[in-house]
């Protein structure tokens, strides 16, 4: 798998929170269609740095970054690339479930319309997303009630919706499964590993056994640095580092 | 025995509390029967027909007359001019202190417009004799500048601070994680504050507005000053006018007690009172919804 193409990267990256450093020396890639996991103890920067990858401390005044982010060799921090069209091509998940108090339809043609798809184009879109989530069949007759009514499940499958409607090409998800029951984890790793065939997804995870399950490659990090990245086979079997060692077999965390 | 003194005082301090918080609705349920006490006296002398559809409020001419048409509509003018004026200005402000604005701007800005709540209206009245209204005429060419736009321009400064501190409080409060999901499919700040953060708020915003009209309504003294006051029908915003609270202002002083006058003037207070129950009722309606939308 490492000759699949290298679609993002992060060179030198160091990373404050005022004056708190939360990242440093981060340097990583991450190949093309592959599900790469980020784990590690909580408070290890792990979200930190999946955040970076769409700009979304561009929000958080204090923060500061150094460093590169590379999406296909270009910066995305660079002037010529605005952080909106950043977000476009980098989707993201978040942790809980941020459906938008609207219409499930709503939901999903809110970034279609956002990014000027023709009127025409969007209801086949949200169909497409729909299904590709798994989600069509159990909505399809009520799309226009509120998101909310939704199960926790199916309001983390209507974000993934949400977010591949828009064409990504790579995408970001932060603890997707940590509010929902191993059903709907399930069905959402399910969903993940189809995903994998046409899109480069990072997924930050608390779980082991899910980063075992639907990651090629494994990124561990603690306090801030990337202690071990590799397979994710050789990481949970055969880790180089103590730290890993300690981390996977439960030790602590 | 000591322990006795002890049980005494929260005996009395008990007593206290519960005679001071009676007495807030007894004051209230006092207040509220003398107006239907007159109100009602007042309705046994003019027939309620004339009082609603009645064009003349001349209370002392030859040919008496009760009419509050006159006075509600300058109070609805003076108030929907504010509220024009006002509403845009307040949700621009509270959008860019809750959204645009800086850390040491906001800490500047949220103080001072607290302040202009804190300007006594007669000052603000003052202001529009002496600044506005003259303003008012050059422009318009008219011998003075006493009118409901006059009255509308003082009033809409009047209900800024509480439209804003309100609206700001609602933009505030929208789940950072809906404007995360905004930003996260590409929506601009812009797109997400209008397309996303504003409906969200939607009701702590509408809240916001009802308690501005409320305060709007209420106000004596500033239209009292820069309207006018003249008895005619109002015939817009360039023309005087003599809203409900200036009325009672004005001719409370001079009415011979247990008149019709007399009773006329507790009639439109009552008018008066029911309209701004309602308008707080709608707000405090809507402040409930945002809270429970906020827990949820």
């Amino acid at each position: 798998m490492s000759n699949e193409p290298i679609k993002l990267a992060a060179q030198h990256v160091d990373l404050w929170f005022g004056k708190k450093q939360v990242l440093k020396n981060i340097n990583i890639t991450f190949p093309k269609n592959i599900v790469t996991a980020l784990i590690g103890p909580s408070g290890c920067g792990k979200s930190t740095l999946l955040r970076c990858f769409n700009r979304m401390h561009d929000l958080s005044p204090d923060a500061h970054i150094e460093g590169k982010f590379l999406l296909d060799e270009q910066d995305i921090y660079n002037q010529k690339i605005s952080a909106t069209e950043v977000r476009r091509r980098i989707g993201m998940v978040f942790q809980k479930a941020n459906t938008f108090p609207k219409s499930i339809y709503e939901n999903i043609n809110y970034g279609l319309k956002i990014n000027d798809v023709p009127k025409a184009d969007r209801p086949g879109i949200v169909e497409q997303a729909l299904k590709e989530s798994y989600l069509w069949d159990e909505v399809k007759d009520n799309l226009d009630m509120p998101a909310t009514r939704l199960s926790g499940g199916q309001q983390q499958r209507l974000c993934i919706a949400r977010t591949v409607a828009l064409r990504p090409e790579v995408i970001l998800m932060d603890e997707p499964c940590s509010a929902l029951d191993p059903l709907s984890t399930a069905k959402i790793e399910e969903l993940i590993v189809e995903l994998k065939k046409d899109y480069t997804i990072l997924i930050v995870t608390h779980n082991m056994q899910q980063a075992q399950r639907i990651a090629d490659k494994t990124v561990f990090m603690y306090l801030g640095e990337i202690i071990e990245s590799g397979n994710t086979k050789s990481i949970f079997t055969d880790p180089q580092e103590e730290l890993t060692t300690n981390y996977v077999k439960g030790h602590f965390g | 025995m000591q322990l006795a003194q002890r049980e005494q005082i929260d005996k009395v301090a008990r007593l206290l509390f519960r005679t001071t918080g009676l007495l807030v609705i007894a004051i209230l349920g006092g207040i509220f029967l003398m107006l239907l006490w007159n109100t009602v006296a007042f309705f046994l002398k003019v027939k309620p027909m004339d009082f609603i559809t009645g064009t003349q409020w001349n209370p002392s001419g030859s040919q008496v007359s009760y009419g509050i048409l006159p006075l509600l509509v300058s109070t609805i003018l003076v108030t929907f001019g504010a509220m024009v004026i006002a509403i845009p200005l307040s949700l621009g402000t509270a959008a860019f202190l809750s959204e645009y604005a800086g850390k040491t701007l906001k800490n500047i800005l949220k103080p001072v417009i607290e302040m202009l709540a804190a300007i006594p209206s007669v000052a603000i009245g003052f202001l529009g004799i002496v600044v506005l209204g003259p303003g008012i005429a050059h422009l318009t060419g008219q011998s003075n500048g006493l009118n409901a736009l006059n009255g509308a321009i003082l009033l809409s400064v009047m209900a800024l601070p509480t439209i804003i501190t309100v609206a700001e409080d609602a933009i505030n409060g929208v789940p950072s994680s809906y404007k995360e999901a905004s930003y996260s499919v590409g929506a601009s700040k812009w797109q997400t504050l209008i397309k996303v953060t504003i409906p969200a708020a939607a009701p702590g915003i509408l809240a916001a507005i009802m308690l501005g009209v409320g305060r709007a309504i209420g106000e004596t003294m500033t239209v009292l000053m820069a309207t006018g006051n003249a008895s005619a029908f109002p015939k817009g915003f360039f023309h005087s006018v003599r809203t409900i609270t200036a009325t009672i202002a004005i001719e409370m002083g001079e009415v011979p007690y247990q008149t019709t006058h007399y009773y006329a003037l507790f009639a439109i207070a009552a008018v008066l009172f029911l309209i701004t129950l309602a308008v707080n009722l709608i707000g405090e309606h809507f402040v409930n919804k945002y809270r429970k939308y906020q827990e949820a």
